[in-house]
């Protein structure tokens, strides 16, 4: 039933920006989460000493602790980055697509 | 309501009840007196549970249709579906297990936490929108959306089951060793209550009372852990260095629980534990079903930003906890027993917390939020269990699609009370194991069987079903097998000298063989059924962007 529309929709050249615009920035958001992630995983596996290094020479708090912290921002930030772009201009283009492929 | 629901409910109400007395009979049998009765912990479980009873009622006169209760009509708000997909996973494990495990050996319990919470941002750019445009109940709705019905749902069917019975048990553990030390009741008869009221939020109020269950459990359990949190921090003065500092003097393992420590061995186990929660979140049926309560993608998107608030600040309270164990539950030989042990193992260490920095009140309040969260998961398990067999099993592979919704439900209450059986059998089974490992086990399930189907029948035009079907097996079956081979059941449960298999996560292997065999097994199948679902995935990858044509998106 929706065949006709998916036809309509697939020609228009703002579908096709907004499919590569949208997936290149998840893409790269989800690229940024695994490079930090799988440094720390990394780091945890082949140079463990590095997050066993104290943070100033007169702290026992290791620099593994503050890392550990950041990462689990980040992943909330990059969340917030993704949904804020996604539920505002992706989706009203989106909408105007649709709109413009339902006439 | 019909009059024998309706007797019903009264019945249980009166045993509801009729519980104090039945943990007061039994804790005056208990003559060595190892736990009295904590009046304001049993007053605080009851009130939360004549609570849920009450939206149980309440969501069970509002659920007809197996939208209704499957997904609770698609009406739930992206901010609800975020507390809640947090009450969902913010289980007992999670905050008795890492807590426990902060406690044991510091830092690595960290590693842990960040595993279980960086997949939600891989779920959210890679799977949330395409889920919730393509999907209507279950995660095998999307997976076999232009692949073979029949393979793909029983694949994922099986793969779901795996999921919630090894989750399921590590939930009926934690949940019987809490209430075993909580009332001084039995640890078996814990495990029958759990799965009986479990049995009744699931059957009665479907997914609207399952959700509403976790949105106040993860309310509860934020604040409740928020207050730990502060409360250990006013003793070291808001000083973590002091926090860390004063810890270190007393733990056994001394500076070395600030750095990484045995839990992670080697590379290999690293980085396959890494895989295993990472891919695992994404993979997880009681999970990807949440996607399906909200109205459109756009909700969707937004629930996974609450949920990865909600569980990010979570970890950094239960590392705050963890180490606030340390410091003030270690060094208090009230909380220990004669040979110096943590009294009810180190998992109990959070609970122990409680007390330690609010008294009986407080650790009644914990306790009381504990045990919700293991209600909670177990609610929300059975729920994604049951309908993975009624939904895809019964309806669309037995019946073909041709059946009534009201036969569909009826088939998922049976499948309810059934996984309540099982549970309460295999939660006493399973009492010696350690509860943290064996969510492990699930998430290496689910990454390896769940997630690369699931993600391929999105993004890869040449999936096709028997590369699906083949690849999904494997990986499923090589997850189990290596599973089984390993440390932790060949020597740890089967009581041999070593292990066949030398790691305790076999993710990276598993989900290396499932991605191999499905893209193997689809780029030399030139059958036409082939032709033809590479035919259909042009419609599916439009639907999939823009969300036209989606399931029940206009039904509220």
């Amino acid at each position: 039933m929706h065949d006709e529309i998916y036809k309509k929709i697939e020609k228009d050249p703002r579908f096709q920006d907004l499919v590569k615009r949208r997936q290149k920035f998840a893409w790269t958001l989800s690229l940024v989460m695994l490079a930090i992630y799988y440094s720390f995983i990394m780091v945890i596996a082949f140079k463990p000493e590095i997050l066993a290094m104290t943070i100033s020479p007169d702290s026992i708090v290791t620099v593994g602790i503050p890392a550990g912290i950041a990462i689990i921002l980040s992943a909330f930030v990059l969340t917030g980055i993704y949904v804020r772009r996604a539920n505002g201009e992706f989706d009203a283009l989106n909408a105007s697509i649709i709109q413009e492929a339902s006439k | 309501m019909n009059p024998v629901i309706s007797r019903l409910w009264k019945g249980v109400i009166a045993l509801v009840a009729m519980m104090p007395m039945l943990a007061l009979a039994d804790s005056v049998e208990l003559s060595g007196g190892q736990q009295a009765l904590n009046i304001p912990a049993v007053s605080m479980f009851m009130i939360f549970v004549i609570g849920t009873l009450g939206i149980t009622y309440w969501a069970s006169r509002r659920t007809q249709s197996a939208s209704d209760y499957y997904t609770a009509g698609g009406g739930i708000t992206g901010f609800q579906n975020g507390l809640a997909i947090a009450g969902d996973y913010m289980s007992a494990a999670s905050f008795l297990g890492i807590s426990g495990l902060v406690y044991l050996s510091g830092f690595d319990g960290l590693i842990y936490s960040i595993g279980f919470l960086v997949g939600w941002p891989i779920i959210l750019f890679m799977i949330a929108e395409r889920l919730r445009n393509l999907g209507k109940y279950t995660f095998a709705d999307v997976a076999s959306y232009r692949l073979g019905q029949k393979e793909i749902r029983i694949l994922s069917a099986i793969g779901s089951l795996c999921v919630v019975a090894l989750y399921l048990i590590a939930q009926m553990v934690g949940s019987g060793k809490l209430i075993e030390l909580l009332f001084g009741l039995p640890y078996e008869y814990a495990v029958i209550l759990v799965g009986i009221l479990m049995v009744m939020y699931v059957t009665f109020g479907g997914m609207l009372a399952t959700t509403w269950v976790q949105i106040i459990k993860a309310v509860l359990l934020l604040l409740g852990a928020t207050f730990m949190a502060v409360m250990v921090m006013k003793t070291t003065g808001f000083d973590f260095t002091v926090l860390f500092e004063q810890a270190t003097e007393v733990h056994p393992k001394g500076e070395s629980i600030l750095a990484p420590g045995g839990l992670v061995s080697d590379p290999v186990s690293a980085i396959s534990l890494g895989l295993a929660l990472m891919f695992g979140t994404a993979g997880l049926p009681h999970i990807l079903m949440r996607f399906f309560t909200v109205s459109d993608a756009k909700e969707a998107r937004k629930s996974v930003f609450y949920a990865t608030g909600f569980i990010g600040y979570f970890y950094i309270l239960t590392f705050i906890i963890g180490f606030g164990a340390i410091l003030l539950v270690s060094t208090n030989p009230e909380f220990r027993d004669a040979a110096g042990a943590l009294i009810g193992g180190n998992n109990m260490a959070a609970i122990h917390l409680s007390k330690a920095v609010g008294g009986d009140v407080f650790l009644g309040f914990i306790s009381a939020v504990a045990f919700a969260t293991i209600l909670a998961v177990v609610s929300g398990l059975t729920l994604a269990g049951a309908t993975a067999v009624s939904h895809d099993l019964y309806a669309n592979v037995f019946k073909k699609g041709k059946c009534t919704e009201a036969q569909e439900i009826k088939v998922s209450k049976m499948t309810t009370v059934a996984l309540g059986v099982f549970a309460i059998m295999l939660g006493i089974l399973f009492e010696q194991q350690n509860i943290a490992f064996m969510v492990g086990l699930a998430f290496a399930i689910a990454a390896s069987a769940n997630f690369p189907v699931l993600f391929l029948s999105m993004y890869w035009k040449g999936l096709t079903t028997r590369g699906a079907m083949i690849g999904g097996w494997i990986g499923l079956l090589t997850a189990v097998v290596l599973v089984i081979l390993g440390p932790i059941v060949w020597v740890d449960i089967l009581g041999f000298e070593t292990a066949i298999f030398p790691y305790k996560y076999p993710a990276l292997f598993s989900i290396c063989a499932a991605f191999t065999s499905i893209w193997f097994f689809s780029v030399t199948d030139k059958s036409a059924e082939a032709t033809h679902s590479k035919g259909l995935f042009r419609g599916q990858y439009i639907r999939s962007q823009t969300g036209l044509g989606s399931a029940a998106a206009s039904a509220h």
